[in-house]
C-alpha cells in the first residue's frame, strides 16, 4: 500500500530544470532517502512535495488525494510535516513551547474562548502540554523543557524539530538533513530516534548528506544528479550501482 | 510562572486605577486619567496586532472613528440605547476589519499598513464631508450612557470625572484581561510562533493568514470600543478622533512602552497622553519633545520602555 506517490515532479528555475520527472513511492513504515551530490535538487525537490514550492510539472498524491502545490498548513491537516535543513524553529519561545505548537491542529478552538479563559480553552491546552512533555521525553530533551529554544545546541535543536513535528501525529514525515552538523553521538541519537517513528508506521522521506546513516537506516534509496533519478533500489543495490558511483560516490571520492 | 505574570499585571493595573486618585492634584486629572485608559485600551489592541500578529495598521483611528460616531449617531436614528450602539459600532469596525484584512493578509509582508492607511483616511474623509449625517469637522453631540444618572438614584453619587475615570479604568482592566487571556491560550502561542517563523508555523498546521486576521479584527474591535468610550465621556466628538495623527500616536504610545508588552503598552499610553498636559508651557515643542524620545527609545531600547527595563532589572537579579 502506498502512501505517499510522487509521479513525474519538474521544476525550472530560469529555464534550467532544477528536477526533471522524478517518480517514486513511500509506503507506511518505510524510511526512504534521497540522496545526490551537492545542487542535485534534492531541497528543491522536497519544497515541491511539501508546498513551498509550485511544481511546474507532476504530481504528489497523498493518501490518494492529489495535494499538489497544496500549502503546507494543509498538507498538515492531511498529516504531512517537515523539517527544515536551516532549522526553523520558534527561537524565543521556550522549548516546551516549540512543541505545543506542534500541537495546534489539536489544541486551538475558538478565539472567544481563548479570550475569556474558558474552560474548554484551558482543558486544551493542558492536553497539548501533557503530550508535549512526552515528546520530548521521547527525543532526550525533557530536561531542557523551560530554556529558550534559541539557546539550545545545534542537535538538540534537531530534535526540538522532529519532536514538534511528531506533535502532529504525522502519515509522512519529510526529514531535510536531520543529522547535518551534528556529531557523530547526535547523529546515532537521531538515528534512533528515527528507526523509532518509522517502525510506529510513520512514513518516513529522507534528504541526507551522512552516507554511512543514509545506508545504515534507509529501506529504500533514490539517487538524484543533475535533477534527474539515475537510480533507486535497497541500500545495498544501489551502492553497487555503476551510475551512482560515478556520480555521487566517484564524484565525492576525486573531490575528497 | 506566566500565569503569576498576567495576574501581577492585572494586579498592579487595578491597584493603579484604584490608588491614583489620592494623588491627583486636582479633579482635572480624573478626566486625563480617563483619557489615559481610553488610550491604554486602543494601545492593548495595537499590541495585539503588532507586537503578537507582527502587522502594522497605520488606519486605527478609523475604527475608533466608527465606535465614536456609532455613539453619537445610532442612538438618534436608530432609536439604540448608547451602549448597544458601542457593541453595533464595535461589529460593523469587526465586519470592516475583515473586509479590508481578507484579502489583505493572505500577502506576506506590511500590505496591511498600506491598506489600513487607505482605510483611515477614507474613515476620515466620509466623517468630515457627510455634513447632513455627521455635522462635519466641527463635530456632533453624543448622547448621555445614563449610566451615572442610574449610579446617583443607587445612592452612589460620583462627579462627571470621577465616573468616567473608574468607567474607562475598568475597561482598561477587561481589555488588558482579555488580552493577557489570549496571550496565554492557543490562539496566543500559534500568534507568537508566527511572529517567531511563519515557514514553521505553516508546518504545524497554522493557518497563517486567518490567525492574522482574527488579531486585525479584535485589535479594531479595541479601537472601536476605545473611540466609543471617549465619545461617551466627552459628550461631543469631532473627525480628529479618526485622523491619520490619532493613528499613528496609537503605534508611537505601543511602540514607546513595549509594543510585545501590554503592561509596557499601556504605559507608553500613560506617557504619551500626560505629556501634552505637562508640557503645555512648550506647547510648541511638544512634536520636537515627542520625536527625540522616540528616536531615543528605538536606540537605546529598542523593544520597548518597559520590557527592557524588566529585562535588566532580571539580569541583574541573576
Amino acid at each position: 500500500m502506498t502512501l505517499l506517490q510522487i509521479e513525474g515532479l519538474g521544476i525550472s528555475f530560469g529555464g534550467i530544470a532544477a528536477v526533471k520527472d522524478v517518480s517514486f513511492a513511500v509506503k507506511p513504515g518505510e524510511i526512504v532517502s534521497v540522496i545526490g551530490p551537492n545542487g542535485a535538487g534534492k531541497t528543491t525537490l522536497f519544497n515541491m512535495i511539501s508546498g513551498v514550492y509550485l511544481p511546474g510539472t507532476g504530481r504528489v498524491v497523498l493518501n490518494g488525494e492529489d495535494v499538489t502545490a497544496m500549502s503546507p498548513h494543509l498538507l498538515a491537516r492531511r498529516g504531512m510535516c517537515r523539517t527544515f535543513q536551516n532549522l526553523q524553529v520558534f527561537q524565543s519561545m521556550t522549548v516546551l513551547e516549540n512543541t505545543i505548537a506542534g500541537y495546534h491542529l489539536q489544541e486551538s478552538g475558538s478565539v472567544l474562548a481563548d479570550l475569556l479563559n474558558l474552560p474548554a480553552s484551558r482543558r486544551r491546552a493542558r492536553t497539548a502540554e501533557a503530550g508535549a512533555r512526552t515528546l520530548l521525553k521521547r527525543v532526550g530533551l525533557e530536561r531542557a523543557a523551560e530554556r529558550e529554544a534559541g539557546s539550545l545546541s545545534y542537535g538538540s535543536l534537531k530534535r526540538l524539530e522532529i519532536a514538534r513535528a511528531m506533535a502532529l501525529n504525522p502519515k509522512v514525515l519529510l526529514l531535510d538533513e536531520p543529522a547535518a552538523g551534528c556529531n557523530a553521538v547526535e547523529t546515532e541519537e537521531i538515528d534512533h530516534l528515527i528507526a523509532e517513528i518509522a517502525a510506529s508506521g510513520v512514513a518516513i522521506l529522507l534528504v541526507e548528506h551522512d552516507m554511512k546513516m543514509v545506508m545504515r537506516i534507509s529501506n529504500h534509496i533514490v539517487v538524484l544528479d543533475h535533477g534527474e533519478k539515475i537510480a533507486e533500489g535497497d541500500p545495498a543495490t544501489v551502492s553497487r550501482n555503476p551510475a551512482v558511483i560515478a556520480a555521487y560516490l566517484g564524484a565525492e571520492n576525486a573531490a575528497g | 510562572m506566566r500565569l503569576t505574570q498576567k495576574s501581577a499585571t492585572l494586579l498592579a493595573l487595578a491597584v493603579i486605577v484604584a490608588l491614583a486618585p489620592l494623588f491627583f492634584p486636582s479633579s482635572f486629572y480624573y478626566r486625563v486619567g480617563a483619557l489615559i485608559f481610553v488610550n491604554g485600551l486602543a494601545v492593548t489592541g495595537i499590541v495585539i496586532l503588532t507586537g503578537w500578529a507582527g502587522q502594522i495598521s497605520l488606519g486605527h483611528a478609523g475604527f475608533a472613528g466608527i465606535g465614536a460616531y456609532a455613539c453619537a449617531l445610532a442612538p438618534v436614528h436608530l432609536g439604540l440605547h448608547p451602549a448597544g450602539a458601542v457593541l453595533l459600532g464595535a461589529a460593523i469596525s469587526a465586519v470592516l476589519a475583515w473586509l479590508v484584512g481578507r484579502p489583505i493578509l493572505r500577502l506576506k509582508g506590511y500590505y496591511l499598513a498600506v491598506a489600513s492607511l487607505g482605510m483611515g483616511i477614507l474613515i476620515s474623509m466620509v466623517l468630515n464631508n457627510e455634513r447632513d449625517l455627521t455635522r462635519g469637522p466641527d463635530g456632533i453631540d453624543v448622547p448621555d450612557l445614563g449610566l451615572r444618572g442610574a449610579l446617583k438614584a443607587a445612592g452612589l453619587d460620583l462627579s462627571n470625572g470621577q465616573f468616567w475615570y473608574f468607567f474607562c479604568g475598568i475597561a482598561l482592566l477587561l481589555g488588558a484581561w482579555l488580552a493577557l487571556n489570549l496571550f496565554n491560550s492557543p490562539t496566543g502561542r500559534a500568534l507568537r510562533a508566527l511572529h517567531g517563523s511563519e515557514i514553521a508555523a505553516r508546518t504545524v498546521g497554522i493557518d497563517v493568514a486567518r490567525l492574522k486576521l482574527q488579531a486585525f479584527v479584535i485589535s479594531a474591535v479595541y479601537a472601536s470600543v476605545s473611540g466609543s468610550l471617549l465619545a461617551l465621556q466627552n459628550k461631543f466628538i469631532t473627525p480628529d478622533v479618526a485622523g491619520f495623527m490619532h493613528s499613528v500616536e496609537m503605534v508611537t504610545m505601543a511602540v514607546l512602552g513595549g509594543v510585545g508588552s501590554v503592561a509596557g503598552a499601556i504605559f507608553g499610553a500613560a506617557v504619551l497622553t500626560l505629556l501634552p498636559q505637562v508640557l503645555t508651557v512648550f506647547a510648541e515643542y511638544e512634536q520636537l519633545v515627542l520625536g527625540t524620545v522616540m528616536v531615543l527609545v528605538m536606540i537605546f531600547l529598542r523593544e520597548g520602555v518597559v520590557p527592557s527595563i524588566l529585562r535588566k532589572i532580571r539580569g541583574a537579579g541573576e
